[in-house]
């Protein structure tokens, strides 16, 4: 396994291997954490920067939002486990030479995995750090080779109320589709996971596959996908269609422009007491501002 | 036991232990890091849920006594009220402290641009001159006409609290529309009520 650094995070600051799988150990550091999160922000400054400090595997896996095991955060833990993610099949379809069915393994066989320690944000205002496992999708899209049309990516995730009892809800338009603009899929940045903490993804996770972008708030992240679109307009995305006044396409994370009902200023690091200042594009704008120059973002959110 | 020692003896003391075990639980579960992945969430749910239930319950004690004709309810009226202020005062100071690190800068703009916020504030703030005529003194000097009236503004502040909560969630609106409904039935009962003391 081929651990790369995620962008421009120091290697200081990337938790190695053997720290995080040695839970014991990370169950210490992570109580130093909380301790430090119950100072003052001031004091907290000078106990050192926190930040990127992998949030615990079990804080990962049981606080979820993945409304097609149930709205509540708690509910895709408990539910997720009867999901059947092998055989798994993503079918590539759209403005490519290359589409098909393709077995999970055959589409994943070719790339080597890597880590990516990410910030993840909700657009609901709680952030954690995220170890992920998984492989650049651009390095995908390059393999399927999209033609001059392709100008969208649409991911479609899984619509199976057997399996999924909060489909049997419409709460939300079933299946769950997102999208990406087919440079920001092309972005080194952005990744296809199959796993965290060097395990499996689990299903409350989004297993066997889902789309990780970090300067984006988590919705935009689709699980359990079973099929890769190329399109040539931009593609519906679920969220959007649901609530189109308070969730766009780009949900690029953006302390600046609000919720329309909350302030997206601050966030709540999972399991922390205090808020911390929201980075523009989620800390990655070094790395991404470029793919929207010109572009209003209060009406582009 | 007579019904009035059934309310001294019985309810009151489940009242007192509810009220503040509430915030007793809370605070051990966050030393001890038994509120789950987010504790502040939890405290926050906690204490909003609970004063609004609080409030619900001291609007339920007129119908209820109405229904029953156990007059001896109205004793728990202000003891269940100043619990559901002591909650929802526990729940500003989580959101002032741990939301908004006692910026004022930041939480005056919180208030001002976000309804949600707003609604929730305005709630609170006008229950503060209900916490503070609680006392029997202050019914007497007040006159029981004059502190019913000012005790009226205790329906804005239920409906401020559902708002607050409704506006809030994402996408799932069940269990504030739950709160929502209970208000607007407890509202409905009174009316009768009111349209009988308007036309005399």
């Amino acid at each position: 396994m081929l651990i790369r650094r995620g962008g421009d995070i120091p290697a200081s600051q990337i938790t190695p291997e053997s720290v995080y799988l040695n839970r014991r150990a990370f169950v210490a550091a992570a109580g130093g954490v909380a301790l430090g999160a119950l100072l003052p922000p001031r004091l907290r400054a000078l106990a050192g920067p926190d930040d990127l400090k992998p949030t615990p595997y079990e804080t990962i896996t049981t606080y979820n939002n993945y409304y097609e095991f149930g709205t509540s955060k708690e509910s895709p833990a408990k539910l997720a486990g009867r999901l059947k993610t092998s055989p798994w099949t993503v079918e590539v379809a759209g403005a490519a030479k290359r589409t098909g069915r393709y077995s999970y393994e055959d589409l994943v066989r070719p790339f080597t995995m890597q880590v990516r320690i990410y910030r993840h944000r909700c657009v609901e205002g709680w952030s954690m750090v995220v170890p992920w496992m998984g492989f650049s999708l651009g390095d995908l899209i390059r393999r399927l080779e999209p033609t001059s049309k392709a100008k969208f990516v649409q991911f479609t995730t899984l619509d199976d109320p057997a399996q999924m009892p909060g489909q049997r809800s419409d709460i939300l338009p079933w299946p769950y589709v997102e999208g990406l603009r087919l440079d920001e899929a092309m972005h080194p940045l952005t990744i296809l996971a199959t796993g965290l903490y060097g395990k499996p993804l689990p299903n409350q996770n989004g297993a066997p596959l889902r789309l990780v972008v970090p300067w984006k708030y988590g919705f935009k992240g689709g699980k359990a996908i079973v099929r890769i679109t190329f399109m040539e307009t931009q593609p519906m995305t679920t969220w959007n269609m649901a609530v189109p006044s308070e969730y766009g396409f780009y949900a690029n994370v953006n302390p600046e422009v609000d919720h329309p009902r909350w302030s997206q200023a601050r966030e709540r690091p999972v399991g922390e007491f205090f808020k911390r200042d929201t980075l523009m594009f989620n800390g990655y704008a070094d790395q991404v501002a470029s793919l929207y120059t010109g572009m209003n973002l209060r009406t582009n959110y | 036991m007579t019904r009035a020692q059934v309310i001294r003896r019985v309810v009151k003391p489940v009242v007192w232990v509810v009220g503040l075990g509430i915030p007793v639980r809370l605070l051990w579960g966050a030393l001890h890091g038994t509120l789950g992945s987010e504790p502040v969430r939890a405290i926050q749910e906690w204490t909003g849920k609970g004063a609004l239930v609080g409030l619900l319950l001291t609007l339920a004690v007129t119908p209820l006594r109405r229904l029953t004709g156990w007059n001896e309810l109205i004793r728990l009226r202000r003891l269940l009220g100043t619990f559901a202020f002591f909650l929802a005062t526990l729940h500003l100071l989580t959101y002032l402290v741990f939301d908004q690190s006692l910026s004022l800068a930041m939480i005056r703009k919180d208030i001002m641009e976000h309804p949600w916020v707003t609604a929730g504030f305005a709630a609170w703030v006008l229950m503060v001159p209900l916490a503070l005529t609680s006392t029997a003194g202050m019914v007497r000097r007040l006159g029981g006409k004059r502190w019913q009236r000012l005790h009226l503004l205790v329906y804005l502040a239920a409906a401020g609290g559902v708002f607050h909560f409704l506006w809030l969630v994402k996408k799932d609106a069940t269990t504030p529309e739950r709160f929502g409904l209970v208000l607007v039935a407890l509202l409905l009962m009174r009316l009768p009520a009111w349209a009988v003391r308007a036309r005399a």
